[in-house]
């Protein structure tokens, strides 16, 4: 680019001065923009602009961190980890001898206190711990073209290592992520009476309708050496099957919750829930965590404190700040632009 | 200096050589049939300067002549081309010799991709990207999808072919124009000239050129329209310079008879091979059994046009590529800035860091592999076998080869730690900045109608930072418009001032016929002088007042032009002339009544105060810098010979008859030391009758040496020498050089912006110091040192006594510093003073470390007497012992060298031809745009460029940061959050443009602010607003943001159903939001298009994420939307952007250093942001 201009400038300027006569000018037209005068504002950050915004910051965030304080707040969780108490106390020297054995009863209860009140709908989580669902191998391992399009059942490309059976048949789905599908299972009764959980609509519907394909069955489906997690019923289609759906939502952190069903009951305080629950999948290969989580909502999501005190703790701070700034206007006043400040007249050596 | 060793640069080839000078003899010479004459070739030897060495060194030094003589090879049978006239078949029987066809296309359709793709990978950044791309293509080290690694070097290379493809396919179209154009051309079989097409043209032919026709290729003339064989060029094509060239055939060719079948077949020329200096051309002809030389004066060169002349006949000699326009096309230097070498450095660091964090990564890794070794099999997001392979183990080499790969995976991760993007980026702000210098009215001169010119791109922003100035005085700081102001004959002075001039011009007018011709210009005249040359009686005084004059207007290679007026009986002479200053002597002399009218071959016709004089010029020696003077051999009616010669007082008072006359020669000194003292230029005149004896031994030394072919112009010099002895002292003139406009306020305006003016100039000492005051580089306050030595020893002493004198004074004004602390200053400034002879025995010696002591604490060094080469010498000599910035103006050739060593070299297009600007990095009309450009264009440059570097460093940085607090989270695995695409699309389209834009348009304070206190400039000299502090303080700030960014939803959303893709939306989004507010709160002044492109920025960002998102190949299908929908995500978001606004820590420091400390960050802020 420059090279052409240079040399389109050459010939061109000369042109210009040989015949005095009909020399025209090049001076440059002029334009605000090409003499960079563009109208332009200049914000200048004088102290009543300072103090009025950090006064305005400060009014608006405590009360969204009180309102957020209080959301979370209002949130009932109950968090039970269950997977160290549901071992037998002969196995716990090899947990994980004890989980790949199909042969013993992993039926285990729990029995769950409610400390206050809690609406419907009451979300059911199971939160896994040190389990790097975001890890490199595994986020990749999945082939989306499959899960899609039952003509796609060939495709497998990015499933290692549970691409195809040993025979090279394909694994629909395939991958280390559909394959790992968590298994554990929990049933809940009040006393004497079931409490039904709902797994339909706890997925996305964007993911049920346009990313699981409605004529897509499972095939070839943990039929490995090792199984990772979770059978598929081949008779329902991958669009049917939520939890699998659920799963495959990658956690973007090794500690997560995916939704497990919904219980559409209200609460009281101090019911006692028993939750019968099957302990199949194997954390214990890793030093995982299971827990079970039973949630309320609110208009912030779950609980959590952190963003309400974030809040409060930052519009704090602006008072603060807009209060400290105000008793150095008015001690210390300073002209706005004061050349004396300026360091040549400061030092009058310069440097 | 730098180029004492190998080959001299190219461009040097430029200067004209002045030692082989072109000559021929003329045995039919009419009134001196013995004597040889020899014509001018004013054109490619100017003999304007006379006095050395101000304009004289303008075209060449000793120095570089002698260079230039030795690069160029003897002209030996070996290397010779041989060219027989009008027998292209003979000449080139092989076809070997290039035909006339250009090609400046660097492409052909097939070459084109090879080609491309070759020269754009020269750079290193593209390789950086090629390589991170192949990387990626392993599949072991697969990061990113191979679309989403190969697209932004795809997309870079494909822009820059585009652009590449048209401007290539723009020189096809001119080239195709080119070499269709039509010549006349020789038909061997029936010597008629035919129309040939200039591609069709060969070595050997012979070829015809009309007037303002352009010549297709370098010919060497055999005849022109004008019998003497005379023909005038135009070189604007050449080195722009659009004064006329007279050029000559040789007379064995001019005098055969046109028409005839084979005029010129006998010819065979010898000359050597073809090089790229234009102003030298080596050659002899045999024809008819003679052997005759050629100069570059027998020689058009491709490119001219033929002008005043009506036809020119020639032989082609080179063609096409071989011409010496084509061989010396090249483009600007390339130079790069200070800024960006600067910003090498930090590349470095920025590698560094980038190695940091790919081997931290690398080694958890390894750990983490280590910890787990046992679990790898069964962990279902490991699992480490694919047992569908018989028990393999899949993509797991070994905790040793995982760590490797891990690395290079890092590497491919976080590329853009290096910003490569912000090269393009550079070069793009560097256009607009250029676009608004060239475009600014202030830049623009009236008088030359010459606007600013950027010639080399890459250097904007080192105008921000320059310390030292280093200026040619004439024609820079002064118009180089010559007036003949006062005369000292035979002792007296005439016209310095006691006698009111008079504007009589034009009453010296010529009659010819029934019309008058006036000289184009009048020169006011002293009446004293003019009674004294009109008066009948004859004395001494008169006399030599008439020889003076005839002197002035006789000894000068100047070419009267007869210019039309509307008024049909009237005519102007106009002076045509490379030397302004012969100019104005032959003007003046015109005013007094000696009216050049005539020059040709080889007489001249001189109005002799109204009676029409005819002299023969039977011999010329052209100006040398070694002679420092010319001198003219005239043959008058009365068949008297004198020899007159001009030149410079101390060559030519060498060269005086000091017995007689001793009282003349002092009184004439005593005026030259006045001339001097009131800024006037002097010349020396002076004559010498020659006898018989005399005429017939200098004739026969002289054709001697004009028929060498080796060492001719050293034999040429010995011949002019040995006549140029013994004169009489006719007298001096003094002509006075008008300073630029505006030239002191610009001086004082540098001065106070800490910028030091030096003035390297070829003028005497008196000269120097009296133009130094009158444009207050010198002060009467001011302590002179001056140095003026001729040999070692004398130079050291008054070195040693300067360094001792500076050191004493510094020491007195540090003490009454002490006593009045605060009262403004009180040191006592010093101007150093300093001759090329004494510079002779000081550069490159050992005493240059002394001479550097005094100059450095000199407020002003004016360097007089000084050689081209000096120049660059002591633009070398600050350049390598200081880190400060150079600049060198000037606009003559004797600057090129000097412009080309400093680190910016500004031409002024101005009087003296185009070659300074031709190897400046920047080109204007006036000196004192240097205020304008430096102050306020240079500042700005700065600025933007040093914010725009350190931006995208912290952008880049903050989003780098913030993958890699992820991947601390995913098992060292590098799993990025932020979708693949968005990564790509980050510097691209995310927060490409209001960088840009912000580089090219933001003002931190306006023009009137930076013109009113140049303080401001000091800024950048002292590297304020980039450097390591700011770069370290810059990788701080982006890591506490980063944390910010990262830290915020990974703790809102802890614990949560979140999935991988939207939290890494919500960064995305973040970080974009955040660079963008980032900068947002750095521009200092919003105009429409700042607005539009931050916030169209972001607006395009989320577009772009919708985009993204709505593909459902992708994982992150949908995911936007999802979390938009919790409330979480809002409260994020604008806790993110909240805390762009109040809790940046660098932006409070910043202000609380400048509230408390406003010395160290930069004064222009404080003048808006008095407060915090």
């Amino acid at each position: 680019m420059n090279s052409s201009s240079g040399s389109a400038a050459g010939p061109s300027s000369g042109s210009g001065d040989e015949s005095a006569p009909r020399r025209n000018s090049k001076r440059p037209k002029y334009s605000k923009f090409t003499q960079q005068e563009l109208p332009a504002c200049k914000p200048i950050l004088t102290p009543k602009w300072v103090i009025s915004v950090f006064t305005l910051v400060g009014v608006i965030f405590v009360p969204i961190g009180i309102a957020a304080l209080m959301a979370s707040n209002s949130v009932v969780e109950i968090v039970d980890r269950y997977d160290t108490e549901c071992i037998p106390a002969n196995m716990i020297a090899d947990k994980v001898a004890y989980i790949q054995n199909d042969t013993i009863n992993k039926i285990c209860t729990r029995n769950l206190t409610v400390p206050k009140d809690m609406d419907q709908p009451i979300y059911v989580y199971y939160q896994l711990d040190n389990f790097y669902q975001n890890h490199r191998r595994y986020v990749k391992s999945r082939n989306d073209a499959q899960l899609k399009d039952a003509d796609k059942a060939n495709k497998t490309s990015g499933c290692d290592p549970e691409k195809t059976t040993k025979d090279g048949s394909p694994i629909v789905p395939c991958g280390l992520i559909a394959w790992s599908l968590f298994n554990d299972t929990y049933n809940f009764t009040l006393g004497n009476q079931n409490l039904s959980v709902n797994k339909n609509g706890i997925s996305w519907k964007s993911d049920r309708d346009h990313k699981f394909g409605k004529d897509v069955y499972p095939k070839n489906f943990q039929n490995g050496t090792l199984r990772g997690g979770a059978n598929l019923d081949p008779n329902k289609s991958l669009n049917e099957q939520e939890n699998l759906i659920v799963w495959m939502r990658t956690a973007a952190l090794p500690t997560f919750r995916k939704l497990y069903g919904k219980i559409h009951q209200d609460l009281k305080a101090n019911d006692t829930i028993m939750v019968t629950l099957e302990n199949n999948y194997n954390t214990y290969s890793f030093n995982g965590k299971k827990k079970l989580v039973l949630s309320t909502s609110s208009w912030l999501g779950g609980k959590n404190d952190f963003l309400g005190i974030a809040y409060v703790t930052i519009g704090g701070l602006c008072f603060f700040l807009a209060t400290a700034f105000t008793v150095v206007y008015l001690v210390k006043p300073r002209k706005l632009g004061d050349p004396s400040y300026l360091s040549w007249n400061r030092n009058p050596l310069g440097h | 200096m730098a180029y004492e060793d190998g080959d001299p640069p190219l461009s040097l080839h430029l200067l004209r050589p002045i030692s082989e000078s072109p000559l021929r003899l003329d045995p039919l010479s009419r009134s001196f049939p013995s004597a040889a004459h020899r014509r001018a070739s004013s054109t490619s030897h100017p003999s304007h300067d006379i006095h050395l060495p101000t304009p004289a060194v303008r075209h060449g030094s000793r120095a570089e002549s002698e260079r230039l003589a030795s690069s160029q090879p003897e002209l030996a049978d070996a290397d010779a081309r041989l060219v027989f006239v009008g027998d292209p078949g003979r000449t080139d029987p092989h076809l070997q010799l290039a035909g006339n066809a250009i090609r400046t296309a660097k492409y052909s359709p097939l070459t084109f991709l090879p080609r491309n793709l070759f020269e754009q990978f020269h750079r290193v950044a593209y390789i950086y990207f090629l390589v991170i791309a192949v990387l990626n293509q392993l599949p072991q080290l697969a990061v990113f999808g191979r679309g989403a690694s190969v697209l932004p070097l795809a997309f870079v290379l494909l822009v820059t072919a585009v652009k590449d493809a048209y401007e290539d396919w723009r020189r096809h179209r001119s080239d195709r124009i080119e070499n269709n154009r039509v010549a006349s051309v020789v038909d061997p079989r029936d010597g008629q000239f035919r129309p040939k097409r200039w591609k069709d043209v060969r070595v050997g032919e012979v070829l015809k050129v009309f007037a303002d026709e352009t010549n297709p290729c370098d010919m060497v003339l055999l005849a022109t329209s004008d019998p003497t064989g005379v023909a005038y060029v135009q070189t604007i094509n050449l080195d722009g310079e659009s004064n006329l060239k007279t050029r000559y055939a040789n007379h064995e060719t001019t005098s055969r008879p046109i028409g005839d079948a084979h005029p010129f077949a006998a010819g065979l020329i010898c000359c050597e091979q073809p090089n790229r200096n234009i102003y030298g051309f080596l050659a002899n002809m045999e024809i008819d059994g003679k052997r005759v030389s050629l100069g570059p004066s027998n020689i058009i060169l491709r490119g001219c046009e033929l002008k005043n002349t009506a036809w020119a006949i020639g032989v082609a000699v080179y063609a096409g590529s071989e011409t010496k326009v084509m061989l010396n096309s090249t483009g600007a230097p390339s130079k790069r800035s200070r800024l960006e070498t600067h910003m090498n450095r930090e590349t470095l660091l920025l590698s560094a860091v980038l190695i940091t964090l790919c081997s931290v990564v690398s080694i958890c890794n390894g750990i983490w592999l280590g910890k787990h070794r046992n679990d790898l099999e069964l962990s279902q997001f490991f699992r480490k076998r694919d047992y569908s392979d018989s028990d393999k183990n899949y993509n797991y080499y070994g905790i040793g080869m995982q760590v490797f790969f891990t690395f290079l995976m890092s590497v491919i991760v976080f590329q853009i730690m290096i910003p490569i993007s912000l090269y393009i980026s550079m070069e793009l702000v560097r256009l607009g900045q250029a676009y608004f210098m060239i475009r600014d009215t202030n830049l623009y001169d009236e008088s030359s109608n010459s606007k600013f010119q950027c010639r080399a791109l890459n250097i904007n922003e080192d105008l921000g930072q320059i310390k030292y100035v280093f200026s040619d005085k004439t024609g820079t700081l002064t118009e180089n418009k010559m007036e003949f102001q006062c005369a000292s004959i035979r002792g007296r002075d005439y016209g310095s001032g006691k006698v009111p001039l008079q504007d009589n011009g034009g009453t010296h007018s010529v009659l010819a016929g029934d019309q008058i011709w006036k000289p184009k210009m009048s020169v006011k005249t002293d009446p004293e002088l003019v009674a004294l040359l009109q008066s009948r009686v004859e004395t001494e005084q008169g006399n030599q007042a008439r020889e003076f004059f005839l002197a002035l207007a006789c000894c000068n290679t100047i070419v009267p032009l007869i210019v039309e007026t509307t008024d049909q009986k009237q005519k102007l002479i106009d002076y045509q002339g490379e030397s302004p200053d012969e100019q104005a002597l032959v003007f003046a002399a015109a005013s007094y009544g000696f009216v050049l009218i005539e020059r040709t071959s080889g007489h001249i016709v001189v109005d002799v105060l109204g009676v029409r004089q005819r002299y023969d010029v039977l011999g010329l020696h052209e100006f040398d810098s070694d002679r420092k003077r010319m001198s003219v051999i005239i043959g008058c009616a009365d068949k008297t010979v004198k020899l007159y010669v001009k030149g410079a007082d101390i060559s030519m008072f060498g060269v005086i008859h000091k017995t007689i006359d001793l009282d003349i020669i002092r009184a004439t000194e005593t005026s030259l030391i006045a001339y001097s003292s009131l800024g006037l230029r002097t010349l020396v005149v002076g004559m010498r009758k020659l006898s018989r004896n005399d005429f017939e031994e200098w004739r026969s030394a002289y054709e001697n040496a004009s028929t060498l072919l080796i060492g001719r112009g050293r034999l040429l010099r010995a011949v002019s020498s040995n006549v140029e002895r013994d004169l009489q002292i006719l007298g001096a003139s003094g002509i006075e050089d008008k300073l630029q406009q505006g030239v002191p306020e610009a001086i004082e305006s540098m001065r106070q912006a800490g910028i030091k003016v030096w003035v390297l100039t070829g003028d005497k000492q008196e000269t120097a110091i009296s133009i130094g005051f009158s444009c207050k580089l010198l002060t009467s306050e001011m302590t002179q040192i001056v140095i003026n030595s001729n040999s070692r020893e004398s130079c050291k002493k008054s070195l040693q006594d300067a360094v001792a004198m500076s050191s004493k004074l510094a020491a007195i004004s540090l003490d009454s510093e002490n006593i009045l602390r605060g009262t403004g200053s009180s040191r006592i400034a010093l101007a150093l003073v300093i001759d090329g002879n004494s510079l002779v025995y000081i550069l490159r010696t050992e005493l240059e470390e002394e001479l550097f002591k005094v100059a450095t604490v000199c407020d002003v060094v004016l360097c007089c007497r000084v050689a081209p080469l000096q120049k660059a010498g002591i633009v070398a000599l600050m350049k390598n012992r200081t880190d400060n910035m150079t600049l060198a103006i000037g606009d003559g050739a004797n600057d090129v060298s000097m412009i080309q060593m400093a680190d910016v070299g500004i031409g002024i297009s101005g009087q003296e031809g185009r070659q300074a600007v031709m190897a400046s990095d920047f080109s204007m009309g006036q000196f004192r745009f240097l205020v304008p450009l430096l102050l306020v264009h240079g500042h700005w440059n700065y600025q933007r460029m040093a914010y725009m570097i350190l931006y995208n460093f912290y952008r880049n940085a903050v989003f780098v940061f913030i993958l890699f607090w992820y991947v601390l989270y995913t098992a060292y695995s590098l799993t990025t959050a932020i979708s693949e695409w968005s990564s790509v699309l980050y510097s691209v389209i995310y927060t490409a443009l209001p960088t840009i834009i912000v580089g090219t348009l933001d003002k931190d304070l306006s023009r009137r602010t930076l013109i009113k206190y140049p303080q401001l400039y000091r800024a950048g000299q002292r590297d304020e607003r980039y450097n390591l502090k700011f770069f370290i303080l810059t990788m701080m700030d982006s890591i506490w943001q980063s944390l910010a960014i990262f830290y915020i939803p990974y703790l809102a959303y802890r614990h949560s159903v979140v999935d991988g893709s939207s939290l890494g939306d919500l960064w995305t989004l973040a970080v974009v939001i955040l660079v963008n507010i980032h900068l947002a709160m750095d521009v200092f002044r919003w105009n429409w298009i700042t607005h539009a492109s931050i916030w169209g920025c972001i607006v395009a960002t989320v577009i772009s994420v919708i985009i993204i998102d709505s593909i459902w190949m992708l994982p992150g299908y949908w995911a936007i939307f999802h979390i938009m929908e919790t409330g979480l995500f809002w409260l994020s978001e604008s806790r993110i952007f909240h805390l762009s606004l109040a809790c940046q820590p660098s932006k409070g420091l910043d202000r609380m250093v400048q509230t408390h400390n406003p010395i160290t960050l930069s004064d222009g802020v404080l003048l808006w942001s008095c407060f915090w």
